[in-house]
């Protein structure tokens, strides 16, 4: 059982680290425009982002 | 239209910004072709479509007076452009769906951890150590109390405003559940006991923050619609100053004295007097009339009518928040009254299910305390019915439906207001038409099949020299050769001399036949016989077919119309509808309405001018041509892209399959709650019991939702974008 003591931790550090690259997508807008995302991966031109 | 834009546009130092509403995009195709055609003009730097709120971010090197050409050539791709006014709601609607994304993902991110830990305990069951166990529970505590504070905000702000205002809705039973589940799995880690609903708590926290994501995503598309009719319906007036300078202001800060030009094609800002100029008047949105009304200095003008000839200067006599337009407005508000008592579907549901489910848990606990089971056991199980009743399924049930039809309206071409104006046309029964502009096109074409190609070209040619609506209607794709002294008489025709020929257009005695006053637009080659020209208003080409489709979808159908009685029977009997009023006013319009109303039947208004706003407004749903006025437009719960009315028919077959849907979603939730509460009051549910229950029930109302997708096949009408989908593969 001695294994949870260090298993815990690290199931915690990796969600932590999920959750924190959610948080950085949301912030940098990457779900302003879900509608225009799903359609723009499917042209062949790529748009420069800025 | 023409709305300056210039003042719309930011600028700093040399570079210039502006937001743009772009109507029409509705693909990956269009956000292609706006952002390359744009982008490959020299100065533009920055083209960004943003499909989901149809709003287009421009930025570029120059001057401000650039927008307008950037307008124009989004015009000339096929797509509306006016500028986009960020307001407060719009601001806050941001804020809101983004905290909410915020708040589930912190509660995934809780639940999946605490899940872990839970499955553990399920699993491990005997073999683990009550110290193991503990642990573990205490883990999850601490996991989960700071993540059901902070994801459980927008249910505990709502429940405490509504409880502070004396009433009750959703978020009251289910700020109540997750309070009690986590103080109750506190209490039972406290006392080392095996049963805790941490995972309960936040499983219900984040399946209900789907419903409420899911239901911000579509208040911010239906918003859409509004907002784009808003963005379109500002104005700008060219104000005279006191040396004659001539200076742009927003049409909301001209007063009564002011002086204001209006140039041709634009529309007239407030109520006034014209000074000087003459004229001719498109009055469409005042009065519904096509035909140009001629106007002297000294005739009074309203607000919304468009100059379709030479400049005036007009003198304001009304601000432009009394004008002729706010009027109408007064009265569409007045109708919106009506509609904004419709009750939703969801509320209705809340109403209905708050103080069932509380009485069943004070029942539970009563129920428990008499049998003789200890107060421990008593309140476990009072709590497990308020978890298990947990309404995840109705939270989910109306907004998964609702996204994925307005979704796939909005595809077609068909742009609704708001979630429950789709609620309101699945229970419509009677559709009311109006005619001019709806059935028909709305503009006069002339019939110049019985006329040889090179006489019509003649016609055509000198038409072009006249802005005359008849003469406008013979304008033809083809250029057209010059004419040598023509000479307009005022009230009976037209005359030049084409290739050698003298041709005249007008009425009959214009063609120098004494005594022949016949009516209708007649046309004369050098000295051969008079020809007629039929001009008429065509019907559109597919109004048989929508009047049909709804006719099968067991929709009575009637015209009414403010149009003579002789021509609104004719199109009425061609399109097979008997139930036939003319000579409407828009008074009138609205007493048809209501009088359809008081009988029981919901009324669908379909109309495109400004004498329909009142019956619009008033109607149960609404709908109007994307080609009609604004203001039939903004009244509207449904706008009909591509100057076709072929998506009527398919967004009341969405409409009601999706009345069907979410029907069918709160009968499964009642079906499971049936079930599931007599266990939870027998004290049979155990948190592992609650966690299947509540993610399944979850996810079966939620593919529900996914069936929509399939209904009906329409091709919707075409769009700009589309020759850019149709080349990928």
């Amino acid at each position: 059982m001695t294994s949870l003591l260090w298993l815990i931790p690290i199931a915690l550090v990796l969600g932590t680290c999920a959750l924190g690259t959610f948080v950085w997508a949301l912030r940098s807008g990457q779900f302003d425009d879900p509608n225009g995302d799903a359609e723009r991966m499917l042209n062949d031109d790529d748009f420069p982002l800025t | 239209m023409s709305v300056a834009l210039a003042s719309f546009v930011r600028t700093s130092g040399d570079t210039a910004s502006l937001d743009l509403i772009v109507g029409g995009a509705r693909c990956g195709g269009c956000l292609a072709k706006i952002e390359n055609g744009l982008q490959s003009q020299p100065n533009v730097s920055e083209a960004r479509m943003n499909l989901s709120t149809s709003r287009l971010h421009l930025v570029w090197e120059g001057t401000a007076d650039l927008a307008d050409g950037f307008a124009k050539d989004l015009q000339e791709m096929g797509f509306s452009a006016g500028p986009y006014i960020p307001d407060e709601a719009d601001a806050a609607d941001l804020a809101q769906s983004q905290t909410l994304l915020l708040a589930m993902a912190v509660a995934a991110f809780g639940l999946m951890n605490v899940m872990i830990l839970s499955i553990a305990v399920w699993s491990g069951g005997g073999d683990m150590s009550t110290t193991t166990q503990n642990l573990l529970h205490w883990l999850s505590a601490a996991i989960a109390l700071p993540v059901a504070v902070f994801s459980g905000r927008p249910f505990f702000a709502s429940a405490w405003q509504a409880l502070r205002a004396k009433t009750t809705n959703m978020d009251v039973p289910i700020s109540l559940a997750i309070a009690l589940a986590c103080g109750l799995s506190l209490y039972e880690t406290w006392q080392g006991e095996t049963h805790t609903y941490f995972d309960a708590a936040l499983m219900l926290i984040f399946l209900l923050l789907i419903g409420r994501v899911l239901d911000a995503r579509l208040r911010a598309r239906t918003g859409l619609a509004a907002r784009q009719l808003a963005a379109l319906h500002v104005h700008n007036a060219r104000r005279l100053t006191e040396g004659n300078g001539v200076e742009t202001v927003p049409t909301t800060l001209l007063t009564p004295g002011d002086r204001v030009l209006v140039a041709s094609g634009e529309r007239v800002p407030a109520d006034g007097i014209i000074l000087s100029g003459k004229s001719r008047l498109d009055a469409a949105l005042v009065t519904g009339e096509t035909a140009l009304q001629a106007v002297v200095p000294g005739d009074a003008l309203y607000s919304g009518t468009i100059n379709r000839g030479a400049p005036l200067t007009v003198e304001i006599h009304k601000a432009s928040a009394d004008s002729f337009l706010a009027d109408i407005a007064a009265m569409v508000d007045a109708g919106q009254q009506t509609q904004a008592r419709y009750v939703r579907l969801a509320d209705r549901a809340a109403r209905a299910y708050v103080p069932v489910v509380h009485s069943l848990a004070l029942l539970t606990f009563i129920g428990w305390s008499i049998v003789g089971g200890s107060p421990r056991t008593a309140i476990l199980n009072a709590i497990a019915v308020l978890i298990i009743t947990c309404p995840c399924a109705l939270g989910l049930a109306v907004p998964a439906v609702q996204v994925v039809a307005v979704g796939r309206l909005f595809a077609k071409g068909v742009l609704i207001r708001s979630g429950d104006a789709l609620e309101r046309l699945a229970t419509v029964r009677h559709v009311v038409f109006d005619k001019t502009g709806t059935l028909t096109e709305g503009r006069v074409r002339a019939d110049v099949s019985g006329v040889s190609a090179a006489d019509s070209a003649l016609v055509s040619s000198l038409a072009h020299h006249s802005t005359h609506p008849l003469s406008q209607s013979l304008h033809g794709p083809e250029t057209a050769s010059s004419a040598d002294a023509v000479e307009e008489v005022t009230g009976q025709g037209l005359k030049g001399v084409i290739s050698g020929h003298e041709v005249r257009l007008g009425q009959a005695r214009f063609m120098n036949k004494s005594g022949n006053d016949r009516p209708g637009l007649w046309a004369r080659i050098d000295s051969r016989e008079p020809f007629q020209i039929i001009v008429e208003d065509p019907i559109r080409p597919e109004a048989a077919a929508t009047v049909k489709a709804l006719a099968s979808a067991n929709l009575d159908v009637s015209i009414l119309s403010g149009d003579a009685v002789e021509t609104v029977n004719a199109v009425a009997a061609s399109l097979g509808i008997t139930d036939v009023t003319a000579r409407a006013e828009p008074a009138e319009k609205l007493a048809y309405i209501s009088a359809l109303q008081d009988a029981g039947n919901p009324v669908l208004m379909v109309g495109d001018g400004l004498n329909d706003a009142p019956a619009l407004a008033h109607a149960d749903a609404s709908a109007a041509l994307a080609s009609g006025t604004e203001i039939s437009r903004s009244t509207s719960d449904i706008v009909l892209q591509g100057d076709t009315l072929a998506g009527l028919p398919f967004a009341i077959q969405v409409a009601r399959a999706a009345k069907r849907r979410v029907m069918e979603n709160f009968a499964f939730a009642i079906g499971y709650n049936m079930l599931a509460v007599p266990l939870a009051i027998f004290g049979y549910v155990t948190p592992l019991v609650a966690a299947i229950a509540m993610s399944a029930s979850s996810l079966i109302v939620t593919l529900n939702a996914l069936r929509m997708r399939r209904v009906g096949a329409y091709e919707g009408p075409s769009h700009p974008g589309q020759d850019y989908d149709e080349g990928r593969s």
